[in-house]
């Protein structure tokens, strides 16, 4: 169940989205995203689709990879969709009671679809091309004129890097501790939701319990490697943008261009 | 003048009640004297709870001691001003080799002492190349720490350690947690350590067999140094040391129960060769 998350993700392959600083990445999963609000007519959407099966091909990702983000968010996106389809005020189609099906909320509907499905499919194309690493580097880098203002950049960055080293250790733990109370006769099958809930109180102590001695241990073992904060650190891999990273900038303004003229003349 | 040094070594770890008053106070290090030399590889037994662990904590300035000082290099390690630069010159290894590493990356992991001093990326890159190299990891650099064996996960630990350059490394039980071979690989790459960079080492145990490559042994017991000498000496005493909760290795207990026999050996026998030696003579 926990294992179908695809956020985070690395798929190895040596393509040139691979290749791609974190950050150019970064911003253009952010432009693809604004993009995909600002084209509103189903022909703004064939092109945002074509910028993105442009870049799943030069991903060099099987497109199946893409798709695992979507099973996470499908419940939403049928909440989203009948919403749309029932409340959505205009021209019936087709009424049964109170229900009615209006031409503008299937309209908004497909829309939303289409949006929701977009945003997982471009931010699952960053993760899967980016390694947890490179992305925390890329948005501490990114987020550093927030240091200015006294966010911690550098300490969240550090957060983050560090939950994504321990989500597969606690996962293990999580099946080790599973294992161990089945083998005692515990159920975590049957039953309805509320049951199965009650099942796993048992299971979240033990694992809260080692995921704090796992943290002190942590610390500690950190502080004994003179780590003392963002100050005075150098980087083993610092980021440096190349060409590749202008030419990609390239493309995206001109991607945005697109969205904006297509906006203001109407398409 | 030795490179780790304690006197009279003190330390109490408070118990408080709800109120914050001090209900209890447990002496965990009491009166402890060191003198290490530098370039020797040095080991302290000692039973759960005996205070060793937390004597490798002190020697580490992650605990600092409440009677006695501590000098690490003629650093005070109670002085605020010099704590990096005691951490730095003594690094640590812990026992559970998950709990240590940081990075998701082999190197990166390695890079992270470095990384914290300051030292410039192209040095960083030299250091993790040459600690890998020193602990036999070099062709594992790319591969994620949970993808790897804890023995290999141990030895990861020591070179991001190595990297930092320390004169002295601490290992606080690091093989407790291993099976028979990684605890071999793990002992194998610290020996080395020290023999060919001459890197002090203070190996932290409860396995009787890792000692007997030492130059010598302090013995712990509610906090106290109870012995102190060359392994020979110590596994002589084989009824001290079982009074310690202490097992010696099997070779040396046979010897002593062949001798209390009648058997005529010497005491102190380490291997399976030198008891072999003495019986065929």
């Amino acid at each position: 169940m926990i294992r179908d998350i695809t956020l985070g993700q690395y798929y190895p392959a040596n393509s040139i989205l691979h290749r791609l600083d974190a950050r150019t990445k970064f911003i253009g999963t952010m432009v693809f995203v604004v993009s995909v609000f600002v084209f509103h007519s189903f022909f703004g959407y064939g092109v945002a689709t074509l910028f993105l099966a442009a870049m799943i091909v030069l991903s060099k990702v099987p497109v199946k990879f893409m798709f695992k983000g979507l099973r996470s968010i499908i419940f939403i996106l049928m909440i989203t969709v009948v919403f749309n389809i029932f409340l959505t005020p205009g021209e019936i189609l087709w009424h049964w009671g109170i229900l009615k099906v209006t031409r503008e909320g299937l309209v908004v509907a497909g829309k939303m679809a289409i949006r929701l499905t977009y945003l997982v499919i471009g931010s699952s194309l960053m993760t899967l091309t980016t390694t947890p690493n490179q992305l925390t580097d890329g948005l501490e880098s990114l987020m550093k004129p927030l240091s200015y203002l006294k966010v911690p950049v550098h300490e969240i960055a550090m957060m983050m890097s560090i939950a994504l080293r321990f989500i597969p250790i606690l996962l293990e733990e999580t099946d080790k501790i599973m294992k161990a109370q089945i083998a005692r006769g515990a159920d975590f099958e049957s039953g309805n939701i509320i049951q199965k809930a009650k099942a796993l109180v048992p299971l979240l102590v033990p694992l809260f319990v080692s995921a704090f001695r796992r943290a002190n241990d942590l610390a500690m073992a950190m502080e004994a490697r003179c780590y003392h904060g963002g100050g005075g650190r150098t980087q083993m891999k610092p980021l440096k943008y190349k060409g590749r990273d202008y030419l990609a900038f390239l493309i995206l303004a001109a991607y945005l261009a697109v969205g904006i003229v297509f906006r203001v003349v109407g398409l | 003048m030795g490179i780790i040094r304690a006197s009279k070594l003190g330390f109490d770890y408070f118990r408080y009640d709800e109120e914050g008053n001090e209900e209890e106070i447990n002496r965990a290090i009491d009166g402890v004297n060191l003198d290490v030399k530098a370039g020797q590889f040095v080991a302290i037994l000692g039973h759960n709870g005996s205070g060793k662990s937390t004597l490798a904590k002190h020697l580490n300035a992650l605990l600092v001691p409440t009677e006695g000082t501590l000098w690490i290099d003629n650093m005070d390690t109670a002085k605020e001003e010099d704590l990096w630069k005691i951490r730095q010159k003594a690094g640590m290894v812990f026992q559970n080799p998950d709990n240590q590493i940081i990075a998701t990356v082999v190197e990166e992991d390695v890079g992270f002492g470095p990384e914290n001093l300051g030292v410039p990326t192209e040095d960083i890159w030299k250091r993790v190349d040459e600690s890998l190299e020193k602990v036999g990891m070099i062709s594992y650099r790319k591969h994620s720490p949970n993808k790897l064996s804890g023995g290999q996960k141990q030895r990861v630990a020591i070179a991001g350690v190595m990297a930092m350059h320390p004169q002295c490394i601490i290992l606080d039980e690091p093989t407790a947690m291993l099976d028979p071979n990684g605890r071999k690989e793990v002992l194998k790459a610290v020996r080395e350590l020290n023999e060919q960079e001459g890197v002090t080492v203070i190996l932290i145990t409860h396995y009787m067999e890792e000692v007997v490559f030492a130059d010598n042994v302090y013995v712990m017991d509610s906090g106290k140094i109870v012995m102190q000498g060359t392994p020979r000496e110590i596994f002589s005493q084989v009824d001290l040391l079982q009074s310690y909760h202490l097992d010696v290795p099997q070779v040396t207990l046979l010897a002593h129960e062949l001798r209390k026999e009648g058997v005529d050996i010497p005491e102190g026998i380490l291997t399976i060769e030198e008891l072999v030696n003495a019986l065929c003579q």
